[in-house]
């Protein structure tokens, strides 16, 4: 019997999958905080995340939120910079921070039989950092250092400018760091942010993966017990300015042997009708390797290494964006084919082959992205924090399963119009 | 304990498979046993760019993403030194579909010439993008010409030149893949919420029908040891001045290797190891350093690298970093800092092993190595690891002789 290679195997088509975001276990300690964990997994491992809101959309002053966030673990009352990070490093945990516009978070990686030892140092951080001077001027002086080595590079200016183009240079998402901000960073500062958004500030806990015995009651040990849910924190509220000019070209290094692109367009939040259809038109247009802005600008014209477009991941407005960087001579051109791919969702239906492709890579990458507790979690976190429930998850199924060729152009006619679009290029 | 079954094609294919049946998706995972230490040293950047060529169409199936993305997958391929590593996740009851474009993939490509153009175009724009077009960026380039006179590590996998890239032909392209792209030299990995029967009868429709290819005989030309100390001077428009130190290692099979991967986690393992604490915290001397080793078959590198604070010279700097090292040949490590170490890669193991994608890609690693079961044994081989093997490492590799330096200067500082 000889095989047939032109043909392609029967599949089940992604969109006939049953895809379930499995439930999480929801929680309060003692003094108020929700803890929503989902357990599972093969490996002895676990991930413990505090949600704080303490993002950059809390702070008065530049920088001070994301300096605080990156301080927490340098230093208690009882523990040096040195002793705490050995203390975690000793049992193989990881303890990470970061900090976003709303949010900013505390996250512990542990093997699940080290977790009783690794937790009671999570918590001195959350009720004892101490912020000590000295590492308050080694992070200024290293940070203003890694800041001029960014400079030099096109894709970091590009990113910085596009934001402050689309929401103004005030807005947390618009905002950046500079060296007069780090300069003027003060320990009081740090103290101060700390006191009010972490030590007696409000915090959520998402748990995940293998979990020892007792881990309820070691939580209100350690996180239930501190000082947490004091006070109602009120989400200051922030006017977006965004740029008047709409063109920009931006000479950083004149040597440089390609340019920095971004095209972006505001767009609203998760909450409005659009976006969940919006995410299968991006996919057509940008979102994936196989998308026409990839298959044309790359597969087809060799102008770049990649091409993306994509809907920025923000709480209270979002923004789409088509970000590249493209050799020198070919940066004009490749911006004429990204409006010429707009103008082609916009002037003519999306063929069913390719749509029903794009449904099915997005419900087959969807069936991975819910597979696995750490993004389970994830993606839970997702939701609470952007006000949703799990309701918004089983809707985008069925809006990705039922949206139809001209529901995409219309939508294309309304979003993908070039004078709605920022366009920079630095080079 | 990751388990897994194991089986041969006549043609010389290896399958291994493993079964998580708590996942609905599956892994396929292909190995070629060929990287960039392959290449001709006239024609660098080869094993990388054929990467690309293998997403540009088969003798049959004139698009590869296409039919994959359809059936809900996705996938990615990446070329090192040693190895070309391609693979795809899946929903599970859709993994034929893998079988069917892998399988016709190393049947034959397609041998597009438009392929071959745009790549090229494509692969030049990412040589641009990561070592022209960013600080530093030639730094590598510079250090691996350094430190190897003879050994094929010396050029990058994205290749020695642009130039390289730029004149690949066609002919080059087919002799490459029907040298290395067969089933003899190739390892299938299987993992998912599959069936070892199930993939053998795939893996017999699909793969059996492939014909062997000649075996490839490795024959690389091995580093000589190196005499005496190497160093080079660069100048470039950057913010500020880097140090970079390497000293020729053992290799993979080497007895001291997972001493050495140790050794590497005691200097510049996170913000509580040596380096960090020293250099950066206490001296401030560094405004960033990284200590790491290159994890190649062959006896590959151990580096020192960091950015130096503005105002330090590159001498103080130089020396700071020397003592550190000279230290670890002196004074014996006390077991906590050893036990430290040890349950940071037990962590890490741990961490890594989570997924489908990371155990199909370390089954095929091992089974590269020789056996796929080594993988199992990593752990009690750090385990084993002691303060004096430690120390005789150290002694071994931090040889004043066994050293190269680049001095990275800013031309503005």
């Amino acid at each position: 019997m000889s095989l047939d290679r032109t043909i392609a195997p029967n599949i089940k088509d992604a969109v006939d999958f049953d895809i379930q975001l499995k439930p999480c276990q929801k929680y309060t300690l003692d003094n108020g905080v929700e803890v929503y964990a989902f357990e599972g997994g093969a490996q002895e491992v676990m991930l413990m995340e505090l949600v704080f809101f303490a993002g950059n959309s809390f702070e008065t002053k530049n920088w001070v939120a994301p300096a605080t966030n990156y301080l927490l673990k340098n230093g208690t009352s009882s523990k040096s910079a040195f002793e705490v990070n050995d203390a975690f490093e000793f049992y193989g945990a990881y303890l990470n921070r970061s900090c976003y516009n709303e949010t900013a978070t505390i996250s512990l990686h542990s093997l699940t039989k080290h977790f009783q030892e690794v937790i009671p140092v999570v918590s001195e951080l959350v009720g004892d950092a101490v912020f000590p001077e000295n590492e308050l001027e080694i992070y200024k002086k290293n940070q203003i250092q890694q800041l001029t080595l960014n400079l030099k590079k096109g894709d970091f200016i590009a990113n910085r400018f596009i934001d402050e183009y689309l929401f103004g240079i005030d807005h947390p998402y618009g905002k950046y760091s500079s060296e007069a901000a780090y300069n003027q960073l003060t320990r009081e500062d740090l103290v101060a942010f700390y006191n009010k958004y972490y030590k007696e500030g409000k915090c959520i806990v998402f748990m995940a993966g293998k979990f020892p015995a007792d881990i309820e009651s070691t939580l209100n040990k350690y996180i239930g017990s501190l000082p947490l849910n004091k006070h109602i924190i009120e989400t200051p509220e922030h006017a977006i300015v965004a740029a008047d000019e709409k063109k920009y070209n931006v000479v950083n290094d004149p040597s440089s042997v390609q340019g920095s692109i971004r095209i972006a367009r505001h767009f609203p939040n998760r909450h409005h009708p659009d976006f969940a259809p919006v995410q299968v038109l991006n996919n057509i247009f940008g979102g994936f390797f196989g998308s026409r802005l990839m298959s044309n600008i790359r597969e087809d014209k060799g102008y770049t290494y990649g091409i993306h477009s994509y809907l920025q991941n923000h709480i209270q407005q979002s923004a789409w964006l088509i970000s590249t960087d493209a050799g020198k001579d070919v940066c004009r051109a490749t911006i004429d084919e990204v409006y010429k791919e707009m103008a082609i969702l916009k002037n003519e239906l999306v063929e069913m082959d390719e749509l029903n492709l794009v449904k099915n890579y997005m419900l087959g990458s969807l069936l991975g992205d819910v597979d696995g507790p750490f993004q389970i979690i994830g993606r839970w976190k997702s939701y609470i924090l952007n006000g949703l429930t799990e309701e918004y998850f089983y809707n985008t199924i069925k809006t990705v399963r039922a949206i139809q060729p001209q529901q995409l152009q219309d939508l294309a006619n309304k979003y993908l119009n070039e004078e709605d679009f920022y366009e920079l290029v630095v080079f | 304990m990751i388990q897994f079954d194991r089986f041969q094609l006549d043609n010389g294919l290896k399958v291994l498979v493993h079964q998580d049946t708590t996942t609905p998706m599956a892994v396929v995972n292909i190995l070629y046993n060929v990287g960039a230490k392959d290449e001709n040293p006239e024609k660098t950047g080869f094993a990388h760019l054929f990467e690309h060529l293998m997403f540009g169409g088969s003798i049959n199936i004139p698009e590869y993403d296409e039919p994959l993305q359809r059936a809900g997958g996705e996938n990615n391929a990446y070329t090192t030194n040693d190895l070309t590593n391609y693979y795809c996740q899946l929903p599970a009851e859709n993994i034929e579909t893998a079988f069917w474009l892998e399988s016709d993939r190393m049947l034959s490509l397609a041998f597009s010439p438009k392929s071959l153009e745009v790549q090229r175009k494509v692969v030049c724009e990412e040589f641009k993008e990561h070592y022209i077009n960013k600080p530093y960026g030639d730094a590598w380039h510079k250090m691996r010409t350094l430190a190897y006179t003879k050994h094929p590590y010396r050029w990058m996998t994205i290749g020695a030149s642009l130039a390289h890239v730029e004149q690949a032909k066609m002919e080059e392209v087919k002799d490459f893949f029907f040298q290395f792209y067969r089933p003899n030299n190739a390892i299938l990995v299987v993992t998912g919420n599959i069936k070892t029967e199930d993939i053998k009868v795939l893996a017999e429709k699909w793969f059996a029908p492939i014909p062997a290819g000649k075996p490839y005989e490795r024959n690389l030309p091995q580093e000589p040891k190196q005499e005496k100390h190497r160093s080079l001077d660069v100048r470039a428009d950057v913010p500020m001045d880097m140090l970079m130190m390497t000293w020729h290692m053992g290799g993979r099979f080497d007895a001291s290797y997972h001493a050495t991967d140790l050794l590497t986690e005691v200097l510049g393992g996170g913000a509580s190891s040596r380096l960090y604490e020293q250099l950066i915290k206490v001296r401030q001397l560094f405004s960033s350093i990284s200590c790491y080793h290159f994890g190649t078959i062959d006896p590959g590198l151990f580096v020192i690298t960091g950015k130096l604070v503005k105002g330090i010279s590159m001498s103080v700097a130089e020396k700071a970093v020397l003592e550190e090292v000279e230290k670890m040949k002196q004074v014996i490590l006390d077991t906590k800092e050893v036990q430290k170490v040890i349950n940071k890669t037990e962590s890490m193991i741990c961490f890594e092993d989570m997924s489908i994608m990371n155990r199909a890609q370390s089954l095929a690693f091992y089974e590269l190595l020789g056996d796929a079961a080594l993988m199992n044994d990593e752990l009690a081989k750090y385990q084993a690891v002691t303060p004096e093997h430690i120390q005789a490492t150290a002694k071994t590799i931090f040889e004043d002789n066994n050293r190269n330096t680049l001095y990275y200067y800013s031309k503005t500082a």
